[in-house]
């Protein structure tokens, strides 16, 4: 089964604003993606409470893995959240 | 006609609407009736849970920003599959629906607060939707703010954090039964530049409909005439107009410059109004994570806001930290007593590493910048630390070093620590809070917190003199800075400068144009000759209305 290791770019960890886009991103794709941190059991990638749960700080290292069509897709555009900083501030309003 | 109430004024502002209470959550029976249908509870579980998720996505779209945000993930979650899979759990464990959503959600909580940190906060967002379902699910109303098709006066036994984020334009003042001037509803309605009124006995007792005054400054809570509260919400909407449009720099009307500065926590909080900033809290970098944040993350973070700044001065205060709110890098013990622990300035003792980070962080920051940087230690209450707290800034390259004065001790050994420092801050929150032995937190004792206690105005008097003989700045930059009549009282007294949250600016910056230093000064003394508080406000407040 296709798996990728990220580390988590958001400062904040998986909470807040980043973890609201992670679920997304997840809930979008073709496939299930699951999502661990250390040696605990992978969970869907699309339950905000079950990332939540995770606890994953910024800088720590996660695995999500997929099966199945789509599956390198899909990790690629979780991939691609996870190590961006999603809680960097928003240009200030004029 | 009923007696009027009377509160504390904790929000400067005049208005007047119906009062509409928070609804307490609907409470569970002890015992659960039996399931019969094991499908049809699932059913109306998910059916609960649906309405509660798109209930919060509604309230979302009307707020906007980042309380949006939040409760869109909470609608997230109430929607969640993890969720829905334990409340199914305890259905076909034989509990019926109300009961299995308690029990499934109390099993997350459980989880999340092991977590820690921001993770353990959001255990009460998960509390909210269980309070929300289980009064859909019971046929019971709605927990939570009111949403009575009008302008309202909000009346709560206090308000949390999170009913705050819910606030809208709907909600015209605010008064609750507990609290204190530095309560979080105070904090909020400021913030907002709501009315407020906090430590109201009887108001839970107003039946909603009922159209009240609110006064933000007298603390007054008057029954009105329904069909005067409009002519009294434009009066207090001119008034207010009036303040915001007054600008330029804060100085008395003999011409006295004592400027204004804005309590911030980053750039969000800047506005343009305002002579620089007097209190830049350091602490959202550091909330929230395992390792403490790299000199190159702070120093990004500190010059974001020095740039914005221009040429304007600010003062920032060093990592406010203790075993309240816990930073894991800091290796800091549990504590019974953690507001007498180690906290602020005290946490070097356990490792001096952070400070210097921070300090050389700022240093870096300072550097590239037109800012004119100041530095200051939260929880001084030696000379001697004051004195090795300016010789490490100095070191580090910055040229102005203060103290906090929010101990006792440092106030009344305030000469020394003067001596010690370019510079002193009274932090008049937990100056009272220490000066009393009366915790912020301890709603009972909100008459003891107050600011106006003659024994805490000593005190600010006593700091203020010394600086004033050693020629040294002496900024007030608690919320106490923010209310008019106090502000008049501390200049009274030689407080060089006022920082306070943006909202509370106009009304300073307008009492103090309307005021000599001689009345200042006149004002100060009648607030120091008082017996207590409310005499000491009271006193200030009629004569100054002259």
């Amino acid at each position: 089964m296709p798996t990728r290791e990220v580390v988590v770019g958001s400062r904040i960890g998986l909470h807040g604003r980043p973890a609201a886009i992670v679920v997304r991103t997840a809930a979008a794709q073709a496939v299930t993606v699951r999502i661990s941190t250390g040696e605990r059991p992978p969970v869907d990638a699309s339950s905000i409470i079950a990332v939540l749960a995770l606890g994953a700080h910024g800088g720590d290292t996660v695995t999500i893995e997929a099966d199945g069509d789509g599956a390198d897709a899909a990790l690629e555009a979780l991939a691609a959240v996870l190590a961006k900083d999603l809680d960097a501030p928003e240009p200030a309003d004029a | 006609m009923r007696d009027d109430l009377k509160g504390l004024g904790v929000s400067p502002g005049l208005t007047a609407g119906p009062v509409y209470a928070m609804g307490s959550p609907a409470v569970l029976p002890a015992v659960a009736p039996a399931v019969t249908d094991a499908d049809a509870e699932v059913q109306r579980a998910t059916a609960a849970l649906a309405a509660v998720s798109a209930e919060l996505d509604r309230i979302a779209a009307q707020v906007g920003g980042t309380a949006a945000e939040v409760l869109a993930t909470e609608a997230m979650m109430a929607a969640d599959m993890t969720l829905a899979d334990g409340v199914a759990r305890k259905i076909s464990e034989g509990r019926p629906a109300a009961w299995a959503v308690g029990d499934a959600v109390a099993e997350q909580q459980e989880q999340f607060a092991a977590l820690g940190g921001y993770f353990a906060e959001r255990a009460a967002d998960l509390a909210d939707i269980r309070d929300r379902a289980v009064a859909w699910l019971l046929d019971k109303p709605m927990p939570g703010l009111p949403r009575p098709n009008e302008p309202f006066v909000l009346v709560a036994d206090d308000l949390s954090p999170a009913d705050t984020a819910l606030l809208d334009e709907s909600v015209v003042a605010i008064v609750t039964r507990r609290g204190g001037p530095t309560s979080h509803t105070a904090i909020l309605a400021r913030s907002r530049a709501l009315p407020a009124v906090v430590a109201c006995a009887g108001i839970m007792d107003v039946a909603d409909g009922s159209v009240v005054s609110v006064d933000g400054v007298s603390g007054a809570v008057c029954f009105v005439d329904p069909k005067t509260a409009p002519d009294i919400r434009a009066i207090g909407e001119q008034e207010r107009d009036r303040l915001a449009a007054t600008t330029g720099p804060g100085r008395t009307a003999d011409d006295v410059e004592i400027p204004l500065l804005l309590n911030v926590g980053g750039v969000a909080d800047l506005t343009d109004d305002a002579a620089g900033v007097g209190l830049f809290r350091t602490e959202f970098l550091f909330l929230g994570q395992t390792v403490a944040p790299s000199v190159a993350e702070q120093e990004t973070a500190y010059r974001a806001l020095f740039e914005a700044l221009g040429d304007r001065k600010v003062v920032l205060r060093t990592l406010d930290a203790g075993a309240d709110k816990p930073l894991p890098f800091l290796g800091l013990a549990e504590e019974d007593n953690p507001a007498l622990g180690v906290r602020g300035l005290r946490t070097s003792r356990v490792d001096p590493s952070v400070l210097a980070d921070q300090l050389r962080a700022v240093a870096n920051a300072a550097a590239g910048t037109e800012a004119d940087v100041w530095v200051m230690a939260p929880m001084v209450a030696t000379a001697t630390e004051a004195a090795a707290f300016a010789a490490l800034v100095h070191e580090a390259g910055l040229r102005s070093a203060g103290a906090m004065i929010e101990v006792p001790a440092a106030a009344l050994r305030a000469r020394a620590v003067v001596a010690a420092v370019d510079f002193v801050s009274i932090g008049t929150n937990d100056l009272s809070q220490y000066t009393m032995a009366a915790d912020r937190m301890n709603g009972a004792l909100a008459d003891l917190l107050d600011p106006w206690q003659p024994a805490v105005l000593d005190l600010v008097a006593s700091v203020a003199s010394a600086g004033r003989d050693a020629g040294k700045p002496v900024g007030v930059c608690g919320e106490a800075a923010g209310d008019p009549l106090l502000a008049l009282v501390f200049v009274g007294m030689g407080v060089t400068s006022l920082s306070m949250s943006a909202p509370s600016v106009p009304a300073v910056r307008a009492a103090l144009a309307d005021h000599t230093m001689a009345d200042c000064e006149r004002l100060a003394q009648l607030a120091v000759d008082a017996q207590d508080a409310e005499s000491a406000r009271e006193a200030v407040l009629k004569a100054q209305a002259k």
